[in-house]
């Protein structure tokens, strides 16, 4: 069985998932996300050691195709839709800081 | 209004066209979309130029193929070439998308012709279509009411018959939900049946692409069409379309059929009493029906919010800021990204992917994520020896009729129950139908779930077709 979900998890999960809350959004999101959570406590206290977890339902794995070139989108189309691109590239602002 | 499979007769044999009839869907869209929240994006010029290729083959003597002429709606996360395609969320307010979905362009070879782009609950997360960042859809046969979600546009837009078909995604019960609440019939196809290429990733291992219709003809019409092995989507089936619309009258006699307790369990006395019913009527058509129980259905809800939410955590990343819609600017990247995101993303997308990014997290995945998918196998197991002893299953859709707005707004886990009869199919994989029977409170349709094994579509088909003729007779 978990502990109980604390406003410092979901402080510490919204800043993994590049979310900002409010103050009023930390308490909301803690009550509802324990509840879900502790509604999902009836299958996190199963036994189920033997039991193999399932990623597809009917197991196919590693579908593989030739390696050939085939056609795909055209880059203007895609940077037209794009926030900001510069030189046939996505534009970011400033990844690194001033050089000393 | 007129079937999918008889405007397509209609304009194949000329009796009319298909500009005519995509005019007439779009006097519909005009004269209820304002009060309905239908249609996000309706595309008058694309429709009728759509229409006019259609009209143009016909008069060279060609045929546009099964859906020739006929009306379409596409729920806003199917990508179409040079269209808006929002997934109900202010992230990708005013994107276009670079190519088109699979279905999308399977519909239009066969000679559909798309009128736009239905609302949706944010990223398809909701049983409501409350979270659209667009505003709520109205359920066309009591506006008070929410056409249900995640699909409720879709819905809407054939029980307002603004379009005879459309096309939706069920993750968890987003077709078959708002097909019970609007009194359609609504498909969750095999997963894999239908390619998932160009449909916005929700949960990637539960998604499935189906149709909405009227009737049971034009849903075995138009999942015929969307049907088949595509190479783009490395979890399609291998094998090829199945044929369903030629088996819709086969009627179920000698079928076993099981009626499962836990498909029942909560609902209302008017749903619980149609199903009563279903099982009278599919008994006298010459099916055994046997009571079963499930208990495996019980832990659906709680791994479905486990499995689903780490799913969205993960294909939901790519709304960073960089590379489609919205961008707020910051100084640095983490804050345009964090920026982009917190304002972008709605407060239930924000509760899933938090949610999802707990579930995967070190310390918590085994007890949470890594249970949650050996119920899943649990889940699966205990199908599959249900499908030793029946051919298919029988349940309710919803625990109720369509509710009202705000109902279930500020109580997430309320809102989730609404979909706690349609998640285990999708952890199964499996393929299930919703077909309106009877009316409960309010007059309002009341939908019957039947549920099948991994391609059973066509024994579906024919099995809510025996409801359907009953309900019409």
């Amino acid at each position: 069985m978990a502990t109980p979900l604390r406003r410092e998890d979901v402080a510490k999960v919204a800043k993994l998932a590049r979310l900002s809350l409010s103050d009023e959004e930390l308490d909301m999101f803690t009550e509802q996300l324990g509840q879900i959570l502790e509604h999902a406590n009836d299958i996190a206290a199963l036994q189920l050691d033997d039991v193999v977890a399932t990623a597809h339902p009917f197991g196919l794995i590693n579908v593989m195709r030739e390696d050939v070139l085939e056609p795909c989108l055209s880059r203007d189309d895609v940077l037209a839709m794009a926030p900001d691109s510069e030189d046939g590239r996505f534009a970011v602002p400033r990844i690194m800081g001033e050089a000393p | 209004m007129k079937s999918a499979i008889d405007i397509a007769n209609d304009v194949r044999t000329g009796a009319t066209t298909a500009v005519a009839e995509a005019e007439r869907s779009l006097a519909a869209i005009r004269s209820r979309n304002e009060e309905l929240n239908v249609f996000v994006h309706v595309d008058d010029e694309g429709a009728l130029e759509t229409a006019q290729r259609v009209d143009a083959q016909i008069a060279r003597g060609e045929d546009p193929g099964a859906l020739a002429g006929v009306p379409l709606a596409l729920k806003d996360n199917l990508c179409h070439v040079g269209k808006l395609t929002t997934a109900g969320s202010r992230i990708l307010e005013g994107w276009r998308s670079p190519y088109s979905a699979t279905v999308v362009n399977l519909v239009l070879k066969a000679g559909a012709v798309p009128m736009g782009k239905t609302n949706m609950d944010e990223f398809a997360m909701g049983s409501s279509t409350e979270t659209s960042y667009y505003g709520p859809t109205r359920n066309p046969l009591d506006p008070a009411r929410v056409p249900g979600g995640s699909s409720g546009g879709s819905a809407a837009a054939v029980a307002a018959d603004m379009t005879p078909i459309a096309l939706g995604s069920d993750t968890g019960g987003s077709i078959r939900q708002p097909a019970a609440l609007c009194g359609l019939v609504g498909v969750k196809p095999t997963y894999g049946l239908v390619s998932r290429f160009g449909l916005i990733a929700f949960a990637s291992s539960l998604d499935q692409i189906g149709p909405f219709a009227k009737n049971v003809t034009d849903a075995a019409l138009l999942l015929e069409v969307i049907a088949g092995h595509d190479p783009r989507d490395s979890t399609s089936l291998p094998e090829g379309a199945p044929s369903l619309v030629a088996g819709v009258d086969a009627g179920v006699a000698g079928k076993r059929i099981g009626l499962v307790r836990e498909l029942l369990e909560g609902a209302d006395d008017d749903v619980v009493a149609a199903v009563g019913r279903a099982r009278e009527v599919l008994t006298e058509a010459g099916a055994t029906v046997v009571d079963l129980s499930i208990p495996e259905c019980r832990l659906g809800l709680s791994a479905y919010y486990l499995i689903a939410p780490a799913e969205a955590s993960s294909n939901l990343a790519r709304f960073d800021g960089v590379r489609y819609g919205l961008r707020v600017d910051a100084d640095d990247v983490a804050a345009m990204n964090e920026a982009t995101r917190t304002l972008g993303f709605g407060a239930e997308v924000k509760r899933r992917i938090m949610l999802g990014t707990y579930a995967l997290s070190a310390g918590y995945y085994d007890a949470y994520y890594g249970q949650a998918l050996k119920v899943r196998t649990q889940m699966i197991n205990a199908f599959h020896r249900a499908y030793d002893q029946v051919d298919l299953l029988l349940g309710a859709t919803a625990p109720s009729v369509a509710f009202k707005f705000g109902e279930k707004t500020s109580n997430p886990l309320a809102m989730y129950l609404s979909d706690v009869f349609t998640i285990p199919t999708n952890l199964a994989g499996d393929a299930a139908i919703s077909v309106p029977f009877g009316r409960g409170e309010g007059d309002l349709p009341i939908g019957v779930q039947l549920l099948g094994p991994g391609r059973s579509e066509a024994q579906l088909f024919a099995a809510a077709r025996v409801l359907e003729v009953e309900q019409t007779s």
